[in-house]
């Protein structure tokens, strides 16, 4: 690979027109295209704005693309609930299901970004975007936020399901609605994982099976389904500290779920300040997952 | 301006690191005067990018992926649909503008390419093997897209392993092979570097062997024998003093005892420059663009 130096001055002959520019200098700088000046952060806005309705165009285009965020909800909802739910205490477990649910449906839809993004990738639309004088991290960012969208689908699929397997909020509108902006915020900081999965994967199949895998372990290991005092050793201490769990647990607390009477009772600060804590864990995952998707989305080269 | 190459010979790369894309291992790139390494920036903003490894969206309609392009350019909602608009109708795409790109030919595709990335009225345009994998029809649609461009004014960098392509579309040709410039100028000039070359023909197989033994006596240059074309066999050799070239030729057969049917100087194509430029038979083998 003797490759760089030449072409670097090759490079520099090119973009001067053929002068080959001075190894200190670099040539006559051509004006900037003129453009409007924004401050940067309505810029990163805008075009993050842009890119999102992009994507929100390709879910009209082709709705096929719902599909998983509409039915995932509704299999998983017959499977814990009516296979396992008798043994688990009938109607009364699966009132306390729906929490769990509605918390795994959430993280289930950032699959959706893995493949969306690592399609962009391997199609040549990010290379597009990349060669465009744009924020790097609009391209990211547009995307975790139009994924919004899949997930309030399936989150409304869900607490459907919820209302038809007997599921009842006991609590106001306020209750609801915070329980609605906490579920919004975790998504989109379980998004930023699914960005970095994408960035990770060589390739949209291996995007698309690495999306899924992680998603199994990190939701069922936690009290989405059970109550985490009941699983074996460390994986009880894990379900405690997952946030997948304190979201369960926040959202029963704010719809006013209790468990079935023979649960065992969750002991530690992320049971008795679940939604403190899933506040926390997502701006936690929001401020690391952006940094680590900015850095590999940079560094990254295609092939 | 062409960068011509054979597979592997680094133009993708430096199309890459002119683009951002990629990140020189060492060594500067400028481009514009702008370093791509340390103000990528501002060097994105004088480019726009077309070809190979760029692409439009196939789910978004043509119309769509011209304003989405402007609308990140940093273009206002009302100059951005007007900026699509005119570009739709300069590339003869107005009828297509409403339809999802992924529904394009591959020459309206590539079009809609060159369009997006004319948007903001980039400086410098650069085409990475603008018609590699097109039909012939469609290429000729590129060209004569890329030849308005050219005829417009605007500044084109454009790879291609076609030399018909280069010699089509640009003043300035760089060859470069394995990452070095191997040759630089104008298609005229490369081909004047290569000298002349002499081409005879022969009637029967067995005067092919003494035949060539006089073209390498006569040119110093060993010749290649075309046994293929089964009426015409051909023997040819590079040459660099023309007419004098000729005569120890004819000399060299008259020697041999052998006769031509025909015998000349032929003017180099830029295959020849090409091929003598970046060596070896099997490479040039491996580069289906030195064959028409």
């Amino acid at each position: 690979m003797s490759t760089p130096v030449r072409t670097a001055d090759a490079a520099a002959a090119a973009g001067t027109g053929g002068n080959r520019a001075p190894a200190a200098g670099g040539g006559t700088r051509l004006p900037l295209p003129a453009g409007p000046r924004r401050n940067p952060v309505i810029r990163v806005a805008a075009e993050s704005a842009d890119l999102a309705l992009r994507n929100l165009l390709h879910l009209r285009r082709s709705p096929g693309l719902l599909v998983s965020s509409l039915f995932e909800p509704v299999l998983f909802a017959l499977l814990i609930g009516y296979v396992f739910g008798n043994s688990l205490g009938g109607s009364a477990y699966r009132s306390y299901l729906v929490a769990g649910l509605i918390a795994q449906t959430v993280a289930f839809t950032t699959s959706f970004t893995t493949v969306g993004l690592a399609r962009d990738l391997e199609q040549g639309m990010v290379d597009r975007f990349r060669t465009l004088p744009i924020s790097r991290v609009a391209l990211l960012l547009g995307r975790t936020t139009s994924d919004l969208t899949n997930c309030v689908v399936s989150v409304a699929v869900t607490t459907a399901c919820g209302l038809l397997m007997g599921w009842r909020p006991h609590t106001g509108p306020l209750h609801a609605a915070a329980g609605i902006l906490l579920v919004l915020l975790f998504a989109f900081a379980m998004a930023w994982i699914g960005v970095f999965v994408a960035l990770l994967a060589p390739n949209t199949q291996v995007a698309s099976s690495l999306g899924l895998i992680w998603l199994f372990p990190a939701t069922f290991i936690s009290s989405g389904y059970v109550s985490s005092t009941s699983l074996p050793g460390p994986l009880a201490t894990v379900a405690a500290w997952n946030p997948i769990t304190s979201l369960a647990g926040a959202l029963r607390k704010l719809f006013g779920n209790t468990p079935p009477p023979r649960f065992p009772a969750q002991h530690g600060w992320p049971a008795q300040h679940p939604a403190l804590y899933t506040v926390a864990c997502s701006v936690l995952l929001i401020a690391v997952f952006t940094a680590l998707s900015t850095w590999r989305y940079r560094t990254r080269t295609n092939r | 301006m062409a960068l011509l190459g054979p597979n592997g010979a680094g133009k993708t790369t430096l199309v890459k690191i002119l683009t951002t894309l990629l990140r020189p291992d060492v060594g500067d790139a400028f481009v514009n005067g702008w370093n791509v390494a340390t103000e990528p920036e501002k060097a994105r903003a004088t480019i726009g990018m077309a070809g190979q490894y760029s692409t439009v969206d196939g789910m978004l309609t043509g119309s769509e992926n011209l304003y989405l392009i402007a609308k990140l350019r940093g273009l206002g909602r009302r100059t951005a649909r007007r900026v699509a608009d005119d570009l739709l109708s300069r590339f003869r795409l107005t009828a297509a503008a409403g339809r999802p790109a992924r529904t394009y030919s591959g020459g309206m595709r590539r079009r809609l390419d060159l369009a997006a990335a004319l948007i903001g009225a980039p400086p410098l345009i650069v085409l990475d093997e603008p018609t590699t994998g097109l039909d012939p029809e469609s290429r000729l649609d590129t060209w004569e897209a890329v030849g308005e461009l050219v005829d417009d004014g605007t500044t084109i960098l454009l790879t291609t392993q076609y030399l018909e392509e280069a010699d089509r579309l640009a003043d300035r040709i760089t060859v470069i092979d394995q990452g070095r410039v191997v040759a630089e100028g104008t298609s005229d000039e490369l081909k004047a570097t290569a000298g002349n070359r002499l081409v005879l023909y022969v009637a029967e197989d067995h005067d092919l062997a003494p035949a060539t033994r006089a073209a390498a006596r006569a040119t110093g240059a060993t010749p290649t024998v075309d046994r293929r074309a089964r009426r015409a066999r051909r023997v040819e050799a590079a040459v660099t003093d023309g007419r004098a070239a000729l005569g120890r030729a004819l000399a060299a057969l008259d020697e041999e005892g052998v006769d031509v049917l025909e015998i000349g100087l032929n003017r180099s194509t830029l295959d020849d420059v090409f091929l003598g430029l970046t060596g070896s038979a099997t490479r040039a083998e491996a580069q289906p663009g030195g064959t028409r």
